[in-house]
This record gives structure tokens, sequence and C-alpha cells, in this order.
């Protein structure tokens, strides 16, 4: 055992394993269950072979504990693989099949995507990369799957067919989706870092402020949403003008501000928190120099507290963006729309379209975000 | 004190009353119902929902504290420390997928029903926890350790009455926010017919009524705020009795 790496042993298991699973499924048409077809009855073995082969030399590449870099090499080998037995067995499975015919990923792929991916998070992990090396890799992963999606070597399958036929729709709910998450995380900003700058100096409005955005976390979000709805149409019906601005009690609005509500709490949290990461040496010293208060809280406090502000501004993000999937059940627009579509007519495929692209931007997000949190941190912090 | 324990008990008492007999809320409700409408939703018990929402999340966290304290457990020995970052990784990511996306593709392997949320809300739990374990496994007294090593005990004995009990107030942590987080996040288990209090709020929302939003809401936010509150008081109690500092406001 020694010299092997042990979740590099679990990795062969679960692969090898997966490989025996159904790896696509070939359907009649968009709604009827399809049959899972096994990896090596996808297409003729001169086909299959090199793919299957490519993915058993990723897993044994995974197994030398020592080598991060060949553990890399392996997983990206798989992923290879994996990428090559999609798009020729896709073409290949809809050559034998009639028109209406859809194929999709079913569950084989997937475990083997999670297994490969999960072999490059460790591998890297172990090499601990700076923040730019992870900036760098970020950039080329989503330039590659941008290229492979570019490139209409997946359009065969089931999903890019939905996509094909609703282009318009999904590029206008991509719009909304992202204004819905990014807006309203601007406008919990906005609110919440002066919100807890102010709180941070006056205990008494920390004491009433807290409570009341504690309570407005217990709402449910689906309840937040439902609630926004009358608040609003009272609203544009009591304000001159609001539904001019688009205020109204259907659609964006009401969406927008029940993720800007949720979201205050982690905001204003954190930058107390934030605030108080100085040392009281450093303030006493910053207070010793003759700084004011706004010198302190600009040169010291918030530089010191800055890496945990953006925690909280992660969490917001990475929250809203799954958030703002309710949305569609309310008129809201954004990938729900095609999510809960998708399970209205039990069409797997739209589901998909509705929520890969938003575990994609999370995952997306959550990454940024976390390399942005650590160029922030002071250098002796990161060492520790 | 004697005034928190005011405020637990009405909230304690207003909730089983809207649990137990909603009619007597309906003049409350009655402003937010459509004209005409119905006031208090009547197409299931509220109890039976409140049982099977509280199950949902008992047996999703129950899971993710299994799972999350076990995976804790084995990275902190030295045997399988080689699997921290792999959990770290997995854990991390599970909070990352959205739950109602994950509720989503869930559906097609496991069709409609309690499976896809019961799956959601166990990814969606087990962050928490296991960085709460960790924490607290990781950062027992060494003097206590070392008179564990100098007594005899084996290293389950040690574990077993000693790095666990300690941990517990810490874990406590973790699962309470885990849990509440869940009482939430489980309305949204009646998107994909889930048996939850989210069944009020969803109809609430099809058919434009205020009233069964606002009571399915304020009945789930009561339920949080009394997990909370209830887990939190378990808390203080263990750690008293444990003498150990408390867990500190950073969790």
């Amino acid at each position: 055992m020694a010299g092997l790496s042990p979740p590099g042993v679990l990795f062969a298991v679960l692969g090898l394993a997966a490989i025996f699973a159904p790896f696509m499924t070939l359907a009649a048409n968009r709604i009827v269950a399809g049959e899972g077809r096994a990896l090596w009855t996808l297409a003729a073995p001169q086909i299959t072979g090199p793919g299957i082969a490519l993915m058993l030399l990723g897993l044994a590449l995974g197994l030398p504990a020592a080598r991060p870099f060949l553990r890399i090499a392996g997983a990206a080998l798989g992923l290879a693989g994996l990428v090559w037995l999609l798009v020729l067995g896709a073409a290949s499975l809809l050559a034998e099949a009639g028109d209406y015919a859809r194929v999709s990923p079913a569950a084989g792929f997937w475990c083997l995507l999670v297994v490969f991916a999960l072999m490059m998070a460790d591998a890297l992990s172990a090499l601990s990369p700076g923040p730019a090396a992870r900036a760098g890799l970020l950039v080329l992963v989503l330039a590659l799957i941008g290229a492979l999606l570019w490139s209409g070597a997946l359009s065969d399958l089931s999903i890019a067919q939905e996509f094909a036929s609703r282009k318009d729709a999904f590029y206008s709910a991509s719009l909304r989706h992202l204004g819905l998450a990014f807006g309203s995380l601007l406008a919990a900003a906005v609110i919440g870092l002066p919100l807890g700058v102010m709180s941070h100096r006056n205990a008494g409005l920390r004491r009433a402020l807290l409570p009341v955005l504690s309570f407005l976390q217990t709402i449910p979000s689906l309840a937040m949403f439902g609630i926004m709805i009358p608040v609003l149409s009272w609203l544009s019906g009591v304000i001159p003008g609001a539904r001019a601005i688009g205020i109204a009690g259907i659609g964006f609005a009401p969406a927008f501000l029940a993720l800007t509500l949720y979201s205050l709490l982690p905001v204003v949290a954190n930058v107390l928190a934030g605030l108080r990461t100085a040392p009281a040496a450093t303030l006493e010293a910053a207070r010793g120099m003759g700084m004011t208060w706004r010198q302190r809280l600009t040169r010291v406090e918030l530089p010191l507290g800055l890496p945990v502000v953006l925690a909280g501004l992660r969490i917001v993000l990475v929250q809203n963006i799954g958030l703002a999937v309710i949305a569609g059940l309310i008129g809201g627009g954004g990938y729900g729309t095609f999510v809960f579509q998708g399970l209205n007519q039990t069409a797997g495929d739209l589901i998909l379209l509705g929520a890969l692209p938003t575990v994609a931007l999370a995952l997306i997000s959550a990454i940024a975000m976390d390399i942005l949190v650590e160029v922030t941190t002071p250098r002796t912090e990161r060492e520790e | 004190m004697s005034r928190s324990g005011a405020i637990r008990a009405a909230c304690v008492a207003l909730l089983l009353a809207l649990v137990l007999r909603p009619h007597w809320f309906a003049p409350v409700f009655a402003p937010f119902a459509p004209a005409g409408g119905p006031v208090i939703y009547e197409r299931a018990s509220i109890l039976s929902l409140s049982l099977s929402h509280l199950g949902l999340v008992a047996l999703a966290s129950g899971l993710a504290t299994l799972v999350a304290v076990g995976l804790a457990i084995l990275v902190t020995r030295p045997a399988g420390a080689a699997f921290l970052p792999l959990s770290r990784t997995i854990t991390n990511i599970g909070q990352t997928f959205p739950p109602v996306a994950v509720l989503a593709l869930a559906v097609p392997a496991l069709g409609f029903g309690a499976g896809p949320t019961l799956v959601a809300l166990f990814l969606y739990g087990l962050l928490p926890i296991f960085e709460t374990a960790i924490a607290g496994l990781s950062t027992l007294p060494p003097a206590t350790m070392e008179a564990a090593r100098g007594i005899g005990l084996t290293r389950w004995q040690r574990l077993i009455r000693v790095e666990l009990p300690l941990a517990l107030p810490v874990i406590l942590t973790g699962i309470r926010l885990s849990v509440v987080i869940a009482i939430g996040t489980a309305t949204v288990g009646s998107t994909v017919a889930a048996r939850t209090l989210g069944e009020v709020i969803i109809a609430g929302l099809l058919t434009s009524n205020t009233a069964f939003v606002l009571q399915g809401g304020v009945i789930v936010g009561l339920f949080a705020v009394l997990v909370y509150d209830a887990l939190s008081l378990l808390e203080t109690a263990l750690t008293r009795r444990l003498g150990r500092q408390p867990a500190g406001a950073d969790t």
C-alpha cells in the first residue's frame, strides 16, 4: 500500500464500478423514458476502445501518492476519454435510431465526471496553488468547456437540442438570472456596508438591527418571495410612477427585493466581524499616530477586515444564485423558468437546461470569490 | 432569564395553536386573502404537514450528522488524514450546489416526492457539521489527551469516552446551523411534491393568496426559531457540564 494515494485507490474503485453503469440513455423521443446503454454498446470497439483505455489509464495514474502532477495528468486524460466517448457515442447512437430520438448522458457518465473532477481537485490541493495559479486554471477550464460547447461537438445531445429550440429564451433567462443574483448582491452591499460600519460604532444600532435582520433570515425563502408580491403591488399602487420604473407585484421586482432582504444579514454580520479583526494593539497604534476614526476605518480596520467582508459577499452571491431559481415560480424569470417548466412536463433535459447553468454559475462564483478572499488576506495570516 | 422564558413559552403556545387549531387564526389572516377566497389552508392538515416536514428535516440532518462526523473522525486520525482535502472539497461543493438545482436534478433519478428533498437537504447540511466537528476534534486540550493516553485508554476508548464528548458542544453548533437551514429549505421540496409546509406557501403563490403564504411562512419561521433556541440551550447545558469554554461567536 505504501506509495499509493488512499483517495486515488478510492477513485480507481469508484471509477471502475462506474464504467459498468449505463453511460448514456437513448430515448425514442423527448418525453418517454429511455433505455440505458453501457459504454461498450455505444459504438464500434475501435471508437469506444480508445475512450475506455484513456479513462483506465487516467484512473491508474491517479494512484501514486507522491506525484500530484501525474494525478492531475491522469484526471485530464480521464476527462478527455469521457468527452471522446460522449461525443462519438452520441453520434453513433443517433445514427442507428429514429428521427425524433434523443440521447443524453446517464448515471455512468455523471459518476465518472464526478470521479475525475474530484481526482483533479484532490491532486491540486496537494500542490496548494496560489491564487494566481488557481485563477489561471479556472480561466483555462472555462475556455476548454466554452470551446467544447462552441465547436458543436455536443449538439447531438438532448440538452443541446432543448437549448437550440430555446436559444433566445435561454439568453434572456441568463441575463435575468445574472441580474437577480448580482444585482441583489450589489444592492445588499450598498445597503449593508454602511449599516455594518455604523453598527460597528454604535452598539445601540447594532442591538436593534441584528435581531431584525436575523428575523428576516428565519422567513423561508419561498414565503419571502410570496410576501414581496403583495407588498410590491401595494407600493406600485400607492407611489405614483412606481409602475413606470418596473416596481410591480409580479416579475423581477419582488424576486429582487426578496433576495436583497435575504442577503442583508450575512453582509452586515461579516462587516461587523471583519471590522473586529483589527488587533487592539494595531488600533491603539493608529490612535497614537493621531488618526481620526475615519482614517482608522479606511486605512486600518477595513483593509484588515476585507477578507471577512468578501467572505460574506461570497456566501450571499452563491446563495442568491441558487435562490434566484425560485423566481421562476413567481414569474420572475431566470433559469428557474426552465427548471419548473421541465418539472411540470417531466422533461428531464429541460430541467437540466435550467439546473446545470445554475450549478455552474454557483461553482464558478464560489471559486472566484475564494480566490479574491485569499488575494486580500494579509500575508502573515495566510502562512499560519 | 424569566423574560426570555416567557417569550419562549409564548412562541411555543403560538406555534401549537397555529399547527393544531389553524382556524383560530382566520381573522388574523383574512385581510391577506383574496376577496371570497379561502383564508386557512384546508387541503391537508397542518399537523400532518408539520410532522412530515420535521421528519424529513430530522432524517436528512441525522444522515448528514452521521456522515459528516464520521468523515471528521476519519480525517482527524493519522490513517485517514489523506482524505482531508477530498472531504473538504465534497462538503464545500455540497453547500455550493444550490438546493433547488439539486432537487430538480434528483427528480429524474428518484422521482417526485420526499427522495429529492432528502438528497438536497443532506448535501446542503454536510458542511457546517463537518467543519465544526473537525474544529472540535482537533482543538482538544493536549493535557486531557495526554492523561487519557496515560491511563491506558485505547484509541477507540479515547475517541468514545474523551474526544467525542469533549467535542460534542462544538459539533452541536454545526448541527444547529445545519438543522435551522434545513427547516427553511425543506419548504422548497414541495415544488417536487414532498409533503412539507412549503405546500401551503406554494398553494398561496399559485393562487395569489397571501394568507396561505403567511400561514405557511409563520409556522416554518417559528419552528426554525424554536429549534434553534432549543439546540442552543442544549449546547449551553452541555458546555457547562463539561466545563469547556463556550464555542464562541465565530461559528
